[in-house]
């Protein structure tokens, strides 16, 4: 019925990778230059982008035009916002966020990064180290991004110099030492030029490992999810209500670890109420098991009040359950987090309020120690926080899962996201 | 040993039917935006598949520009009836009449624009809470930089330059009286995608997506269906064609393709070695370089 393409087509996996880096590190450039050398770019926007250069004056076509979408970002040749683009290569399926390096939106680049599963971390081969690519390094350890890749950039500009990589990967070595990132690697690069992106460089032939695109292609990702802690936070609570289903209650969400099968035991939470799974669909089939992250319909043998923001858990590997949560906290919003002020909080499918009872530490970014002095947290600084919330909350610490360990705080006056944080 | 991994195309059904259920949950008078379109088809498939057995739990909405391709309505009504869902028109035409808008002339007129009222009006009308759209970020540029649930104010404007920040799969749908959500359950999808999804399940779409024979003109190099709502410059002579579809929008603004690509696997082979995007052939984007993104500030979808 198809042939190999389709076919290879319908068993891709998917990576997602998001930039990171200073202002003008060239993230936008390697995207554009990605995008280039794979031949995902269609006529049209091709035509677009050599316009808008032209109508800029510059020589060159700039790449960075095909992810700057936002009239302000190109008038000013920044970013701002976090862009997605999509690519495919006959190996994986890409989604790029490709995100902004000014500090003032920080709060951009944390939501490129928060679901990625690799951070490609930009440096100027001119300038080194900057705070930003500290900042950066650092939240992308804390979000839990297993892979990070270092890319050297604008080798050009530094005649293709060995030596300055290789300065450059040693004080990026001892930074990196105080993460908790797996897998780190570095990769000297020139995104306006194209080395070492898709093509491997004739310019730098001291440097024998692989391209970028090498590694996207080819880096492990299918261990990166919990498949031991079983969690299903319920999101919605079908019941048809026809004559045909006429008793059907059954919890719909996404399995946020673990593996739940037909006749399992489960505990609900927060009531412990125990019971046993009956069914697991998807759409209209019914399946024998459901594994993170898919997104499924439970039913169970008895009869039990569950309703949204409640999980159900294996039996015997429940998760924490505490009002009194302790989380690193990125901070978002130009006004700075209050001590004993009272936020909404959003976990899984849970809502409930809380009260900041403590700033423990903020972090200084560039050395990451505690900050001394002043611990005010203010916008984009990263810190970690007490938090006691209304009613109790079921999760597992971030480093252990991604989806169970992360909350969000909204500023109930706003309504606005003011920060992310990551329990531990 | 099993191994526990999802094709990309799965795991973006999940995240699609997760953002679904959200927003059901979140939102007191959500609506799907439907057009009749191959996006909008598979947002409602993926809605049928979140919440089986039961049925979708919000209406359908379709902004009519009253410039639709005949098998489009038809497809409309036939789904609508099959799934037992309920269906609201907005009537580009009666915003004309009511004098809340007024009708471009000239031969480059489009109701395009027009719907943005048509479009706002109704949410009020409606009492819409948060309109579910099958906008993808592939598309164009400015929706490149779109979140899924994306915040308009009491005007149902956009502010693309302060957004919420949106962090994992944790969604924020919290918004005052009178302001609005737009939610995209499918922005991570590209075009391929929608393709392989839709024959990987066995979507049914409007026949113009196909190739078939129809009665078209060239114009600035475009291919349009020569119906009543196009206007014929006297240099413009209609001719017979093998022609297909590979965006559904209102007639006036668009483009079909040379195409003989009668299946699926044809369609999708097209698309794979496609030079140019599906709203290449759109005349509204091409309007100006930022064009989209002003349009979705204004409202949009
Ligand atoms: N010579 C040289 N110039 C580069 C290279 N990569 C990027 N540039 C230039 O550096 C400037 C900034 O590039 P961008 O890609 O916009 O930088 P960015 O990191 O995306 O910046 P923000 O998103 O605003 O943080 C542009 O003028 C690029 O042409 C490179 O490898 N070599
Ligand atoms: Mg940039």
């Amino acid at each position: 019925m198809k042939d190999n393409s389709t076919h290879g087509y319908l068993d891709m996996d998917l990576l997602r990778f998001t930039t990171a880096g200073s202002v003008d590190d060239g993230k936008s450039t390697l995207i554009g230059r990605l995008l280039y050398d794979t031949k995902q770019i269609f006529e049209d926007q091709m035509e677009a982008v050599e316009a808008a250069s032209a109508k800029r004056g510059n020589g060159d076509v700039d790449l960075s035009l095909l992810t700057d979408g936002l009239r302000a970002e190109r008038e000013q040749g920044i970013t701002i916002d976090v862009a997605y683009r999509y690519f495919a290569t006959p190996k994986r399926k890409f989604i790029i966020a490709d995100t902004p390096g000014h500090i003032q939106y920080t709060r951009n680049m944390v939501t490129g990064a928060s679901t990625a599963n690799l951070a490609i971390i930009l440096v100027d081969a001119r300038k080194g180290i900057l705070e930003q690519t500290c900042r950066h390094s650092f939240i992308a350890s804390l979000l839990g991004i297993p892979h990070v890749v270092f890319c050297i950039n604008k080798m050009d500009l530094v005649d293709y110099d060995e030596a300055t990589f290789t300065r450059i990967q040693k004080e990026l070595e001892d930074f990196s030492s105080k993460l908790e990132v797996r897998d780190i690697r570095y990769i000297p690069i020139s995104a306006l030029k194209g080395d070492n992106v898709v093509d491997r460089s004739e310019r730098m032939p001291w440097y024998q490992g692989p391209t970028l695109m090498y590694l996207l292609e080819n880096i492990h990702i299918a261990g990166d999810l919990n498949h031991i802690d079983r969690r299903f936070p319920v999101q919605y609570v079908v019941r048809p209500m026809t004559q045909e289903h006429h008793d059907f209650r059954g919890f719909a969400g996404r399995v946020a670890g673990g593996v739940f099968r037909k006749g399992d035991q489960v505990n609900v939470l927060p009531s412990g109420f125990q019971s046993t799974i009956k069914s697991i669909n998807l759409g209209e089939r019914e399946v024998d098991e459901a594994f993170a992250p898919q997104s499924v319909v439970m039913t169970l043998a008895d009869e039990i009040d569950i309703s949204r923001g409640d999980v159900i858990v294996g039996a015997n590997n429940l998760p924490e359950s505490s009002q009194d949560v302790d989380v690193m906290l990125c901070w978002f919003n130009e006004r700075p987090l209050q001590v004993n002020g009272k936020y909404a909080v959003k976990h899984n499918s849970r809502d409930a309020r809380c009260v900041i009872k403590e700033v423990k530490y903020r972090m200084d970014i560039s050395s990451l120690h505690k900050a001394d002095g002043d611990q005010t947290i203010r916008m984009n600084d990263i810190g970690r926080v007490q938090l006691r919330t209304t009613v109790p909350l079921h999760f597992d610490k971030y480093q252990r899962n991604r989806f169970t360990g992360s909350l969000i705080l909204v500023d109930e006056s706003t309504n606005e996201t003011v920060a992310a944080g990551m329990i531990v | 040993m099993h191994s526990y991994r999802l094709t990309h195309l799965k795991e973006l059904e999940s995240e699609s039917m997760h953002i679904l259920r959200e927003v059901a949950a979140q939102f007191e008078r959500p609506m799907l935006l439907f057009s009749g379109g191959k996006d909008s088809i598979v947002c409602f498939h993926l809605a049928r598949k979140a919440f089986f057995p039961a049925k979708v739990p919000f209406p359908l909405l379709h902004v009519d520009t009253g410039h639709n391709f005949e098998e489009t309505m038809t497809f409309r009504d036939e789904l609508v009836k099959e799934h037992g869902a309920q269906l609201f028109v907005g009537s580009v035409q009666e915003s004309i009449d009511s004098g809340r808008v007024q009708e471009e002339t000239g031969y480059y007129a489009s109701r395009n624009k027009l719907q943005t009222v048509t479009l706002l009006d109704s949410l009020e009308k409606h009492k819409v809470d948060c309109a579910i759209g099958g906008g993808r970020r592939d598309e164009e540029k400015a929706r490149a930089k779109e979140r899924v649930f994306s915040h308009r104010d009491e005007f149902g404007q956009w502010d693309p330059k302060n957004q919420r920040p949106e962090l994992w799969n944790i969604y924020n749908g919290k918004k005052r009286p009178g302001e609005h959500f737009r939610a995209f359950p499918i922005s991570n999808w590209t075009e391929m995608d929608v393709w392989q999804y839709i024959m990987l399940e066995n979507i049914p779409i409007p026949s113009i997506y196909f190739s078939h024979e129809r009665e078209v003109f060239k114009r600035d190099g475009v291919i349009y269906a020569n119906s009543p709502v196009m206007r014929l410059k006297p240099e413009e002579k209609p001719y017979q064609m093998r022609v297909r579809f590979r965006t559904i929008g209102d007639m006036s603004c668009t483009g079909a393709v040379d195409s003989p690509a009668s299946t699926l696997e044809e369609i999708i082979d097209e698309v794979a070695s496609s030079r140019v995007t599906e709203r290449g052939s759109r005349m509204d984007d091409k309007r100006s370089e930022a064009a989209m993104e002003d349009r979705k500030k204004e409202g949009y979808f």
